[in-house]
């Protein structure tokens, strides 16, 4: 038996990735609408790198995220709104003006190795009354012993709740339950479990972690986000309801949301396909997928050639601007190679 | 002869960033002559490496650097919140500060761009890391064509990102960007920093995203870029392009633009610190660069020289 976890959904969030972050404010207002009727109690809301992630390197917001998080606040009744924070990228002055706008939850997010440069911005977030989430990205690429550690400094800093997350889908059942059990034995705060669908496990993973213990899951509705999408937040619902361990959601409702509010506005329907199976294969950052695409186009390469390399370089989240640099050296040697 | 004459200097602080320092005023010094090194753990590995080196040493801080009439340029490699203190200390000792840490109570220098304005004041600022890694590209392309926006993304390894830098990340990222503006001449700057845990570790690599304010000549850029690059290269061997500049369209706020992409690594030169710390490493170099500058212009030499 499993206990009823907490959804997130971060179709608005993660999402924003698939959407190459042109989320338009109608948009925003339909999807946390329909989330916030069918009970849904968390809705993430900024660009798919976290606050302060419209950039160059990862492409520029269509609409302000600010913008995007009030209009998500001013629908909801019930849900409370989470951003996505990366130290790095984002700093506490936009968490500040994040709060200004509606949120109330602030998922601060960190490669699972460098946990200890969060510190300022959990503090800061707890002096300013948020709930505070950690996030530990790329957790396929350590141990469930070492990531325990990374997980108890964020709990020594204030978390409320750390998250294993499988950013690269590249987890397999056993990996996500083996983190979660080594989380939810060593920490007093709760444990939370992210998963995407590179190899076609997102639910399966999803609910080894939950059989492990985890308190918080994420969806996000027809899998909207980064690589082949998350764990479908309706298709969550309906499995929970199965399970006896329905949080109070509207499994149709959810249903209709995807079919109805997401489905007609997705450029494209994240699944598992060539390139995405790579992301996970090769345990790189799922957002690459349409970087890695755009390069492979740019220079004439085919994009699993720069993703396995990626890999192959330990490349960690974020790193978007070594997928050009790949892509220039293997363009370069392919150029050498037959002249 | 000005020429054959010494200024003597001292370094205060004995972590990593103050003996590679003290290495590079050793192996290259110039102008300079390395009279003390300050610190407040006798057993450091700094003093004691001083130590046998010969040089004089003191576990009491600044407080001997400050009595040393002699010593006229202060390196400071503390923290901020030591220098803040120190920077009214030296100033009143009537010693020239050259601060490494963020406190930056003068202006922000970057020797290839706009060290020669600052010649006459007595506290200046190094940056960051990743300022003194990409302000140089920005000031290449701002100097042919007006510049509407600069980002760049510093990607360090984990092990050459010590204590200071993972307390206040945040710090890195504004006074980065603002080094951009100030100093790269763009209209807004972007800063991102990511620390990749890679085993072996990386080199420090940066890229610089640059988007002039109208159409720009390719060539022109491609040329400046790669002046700015070898005169780099005086002070911090290691900088290089790691391709010819990329110019890519990209959906931009302002519209479809075309993006000026530049590729840079810095390997460190290894001289305390390893290799792969081309970070802490372009700090040190940049330092004693400025030194050098400061040192000549004390002395009277008007020849103009990076390093």
């Amino acid at each position: 038996m499993i206990r009823a976890p907490r959804l997130t959904d971060t179709s608005l969030r993660d999402g924003s990735h698939a959407m190459a972050h042109r989320f338009t404010r109608e948009q925003v207002r339909d999807v946390a609408r329909a989330l916030d009727e069918a009970g849904v109690p968390v809705i993430e809301v900024t660009h798919g790198d976290g606050l302060a992630g419209a950039s160059i390197q990862y492409g520029f917001s269509k609409t302000p995220e600010m913008d995007l998080i009030s209009e998500a606040r001013s629908v909801c009744t019930r849900a409370r709104i989470a951003a996505l924070l990366i130290p790095g990228i984002g700093t506490v002055k936009e968490l500040k003006e994040a709060a200004e706008r509606g949120v109330e939850i602030v998922r601060i997010c960190t490669q699972c190795t460098e946990a200890d440069i969060s510190q300022e911005h959990f503090e800061i977030a707890k002096e300013m009354g948020l709930e505070a989430v950690g996030f530990l990205m790329m957790a396929h690429m350590r141990d469930p012993e070492f990531l325990v550690g990374q997980a108890k400094l964020m709990e020594s800093y204030g978390a409320d709740c750390v998250y294993i997350v499988d950013s690269a889908g590249a987890m397999l059942p056993e990996d996500a339950r083996e983190r979660v059990a080594a989380l939810k034995d060593a920490l007093q705060t709760e444990v939370g479990f992210h998963a995407h669908n590179n190899l076609g496990l997102a639910i399966g993973n999803a609910i080894a972690a939950l059989e492990a213990g985890a308190d918080q899951i994420d969806g996000s509705l027809r899998g909207l986000g980064a690589g082949a999408g998350n764990a479908q937040t309706e298709l969550l619902a309906a499995v929970l309801d199965r399970m006896g361990a329905n949080p109070d959601l509207d499994v149709f409702g959810l249903m209709d949301a995807a079919e109805y509010i997401i489905a007609p506005m997705m450029p494209f329907q994240p699944f598992p396909d060539r390139d995405s199976i790579t992301i996970g294969y090769a345990g790189v950052y799922s957002t690459f997928l349409l970087h890695a695409k755009h390069a492979a186009e740019r220079f004439g390469l085919d994009p699993r050639e720069i993703l396995v390399e990626l890999g192959r370089r330990q490349a960690v989240a974020g790193q978007e601007d070594w997928i050009l640099d790949v892509a220039v050296e293997l363009a370069h040697k392919k150029k050498q190679g037959a002249a | 002869m000005a020429e054959n004459e010494k200024v003597k200097v001292a370094i205060v602080g004995s972590g990593n960033i103050g003996t590679d320092l003290m290495y590079k005023l050793l192996k290259a010094p110039g102008h300079m002559e390395l009279k003390m090194v300050a610190g407040i753990v006798p057993e450091s590995e700094g003093l004691r490496r001083a130590r046998e080196l010969g040089i004089e040493t003191t576990h009491e801080g600044i407080g001997p650097v400050l009595e040393d009439p002699e010593i006229k340029i202060v390196f400071d490699a503390t923290s901020a919140k030591a220098h803040v203190r120190h920077a009214k200390m030296l100033k009143e000792a009537k010693k020239t500060a050259i601060d490494l840490t963020p406190a930056a109570r003068g202006p922000y220098v970057v020797p290839v761009a706009n060290l020669t304005e600052h010649l006459d004041k007595d506290n200046v600022n190094m940056l960051t890391c990743g300022a003194q890694a990409t302000t140089p590209m920005v000031y290449a392309v701002s100097r042919v064509t007006p510049v509407l926006y600069a980002e760049m993304v510093s990607t360090v390894a984990s092990l050459s990102a010590g204590p200071g830098t993972r307390q206040n990340i945040d710090e890195f990222t504004f006074t980065t960007a603002r080094g951009l503006e100030k100093i790269g001449g763009a209209r807004r700057g972007k800063a991102i920093i990511i620390l990749n845990p890679a085993d072996p570790p990386i080199m420090m690599r940066n890229t610089v995203y640059v988007i002039p304010e109208g159409d720009f000549d390719e060539e022109e850029v491609a040329s400046s870029v790669e002046r700015m690059v070898a005169e780099v290269q005086e002070y911090v061997p290691g900088y290089h392009l790691k391709s010819e500049p990329v110019f890519d369209e990209r959906e931009t706020p302002w519209g479809e633009r075309r993006v000026i992409i530049l590729l840079i690594e810095v390997e460190g030169a290894g001289d305390f610190l390893p290799k792969y710390a081309g970070n802490l490493d372009i700090m040190t170099s940049a330092a004693r660069g400025v030194g050098e500058q400061f040192a000549r212009h004390l002395l009277g030499i008007k020849k103009e020289a990076v390093a």
